[in-house]
């Protein structure tokens, strides 16, 4: 911790990351899609950068510590790009992409219906959107 | 006589200093590899969207408020080790394992809802990917709690004030992965 370091007020820090907070928890109530996406995660980032910078004191680090965490971020990034162009299709050369992956396989899960529910239907007369009553849903 | 941890010549730095940020380092990948891949899937399919809304945003938000005040509390005990009081610095060490603790908690009731309604693990990809990276998060939790008794334990003895920055580090590394978390899986539905 530097000389600044001392003189940080790091209550102040804290008010300010549970304001972004409040906010990242409010802005996506008005369901539009581009707030949400900035609420969320543009104040996620501006968080991350808060934490980073006045509690762990990232700029007082040698710049050694900058070398380490750039190349594993870098890393990250490139693990990205290489898979993706894989992974977000269906089907490739000589390979088809299973359909469990879609997560659509279990009808409860989807619609928010609770596991015996969807037991009870697979005995019954069918299942799925014949009982997606939002009942089972957590919250 | 003991050895003493002195600075890295190539790096210029506390070799403790150096290691937890390896630490991190290593942690960038692991977590980034994770969320990475969970992003990949959340965009692909949108039944992921479907079944991200069955998860309790103010759960969510109450567990960043507990690790944002925790971050707070090992920052405030890192500037009292700064100042050579390490009493002061054991207090703050304590407060923040009771942060851990309180999210443990939280996240274990948020768990237990879940899973009495038939959200386990093998439900579909998108829980499967909520319970991995919840999961290895809150061992991060429980793993910096347990270590931060030890380093407590020594500052209370006015004893290896310097370990106090280094858990500090890593628990605002942990602090910063649930930053990201929550947006991820509580957020965006």
């Amino acid at each position: 911790m530097s000389e600044d370091g001392h003189h940080t007020n790091y209550v102040k820090i804290w008010a300010i990351l549970v304001g972004l907070l409040a906010i990242s928890v409010i802005g996506p109530m008005a369901e539009i899609r581009w707030l949400t996406l900035v609420t969320a995660f543009g104040i996620a980032c501006v968080k991350a950068y808060l934490v980073a910078v006045k509690f762990m004191h990232i700029n007082e680090m040698p710049k050694f510590v900058t070398y380490i965490v750039t190349t594993t971020l870098v890393f990250m990034l490139l693990f990205f790009a290489a898979v993706a162009p894989d992974v977000m299709n269906d089907t490739g050369r000589n390979w088809e992409k299973p359909t469990w992956v879609a997560g659509t396989e279990n009808d409860w899960v989807t619609s928010g219906m609770e596991h015996h529910d969807a037991a009870a239907g697979d005995h019954g007369e069918g299942h799925g959107d014949d009982h997606a009553a939002p009942h089972g849903g957590t919250h | 006589m003991r050895p003493i941890a002195n600075t890295r010549s190539t790096s210029g730095m506390p070799t403790g200093l150096l290691a937890v940020w390896w630490v991190v380092g290593s942690e960038i990948v692991i977590f980034g590899g994770l969320l990475a891949s969970y992003i990949m899937g959340r965009l692909t399919h949108d039944a992921w969207a479907i079944q991200s809304a069955h998860t309790n945003t103010w759960i969510g938000a109450t567990n960043t408020l507990v690790l944002l005040t925790s971050s707070l509390t090992a920052v405030l005990a890192h500037q009292a080790a700064e100042a050579g009081d390490g009493k002061l610095a054991a207090k703050r060490l304590y407060m923040t394992v009771a942060g851990a603790m309180a999210f443990v908690v939280i996240k274990s009731l948020e768990w237990n809802m879940e899973i009495s309604h038939g959200f386990t693990i093998t439900a579909s990809p998108f829980w499967s990917f909520y319970y991995t990276a919840a999961g290895i998060h809150a061992l991060h939790v429980i793993g910096g709690a347990i270590i931060m008794i030890i380093v407590a334990h020594k500052a209370k003895q006015n004893l290896e004030l310097h370990r106090v920055e280094l858990i500090g580090i890593y628990w605002h590394f942990v602090d910063l992965v649930w930053i990201f978390l929550f947006p991820l899986l509580y957020i965006a539905k």
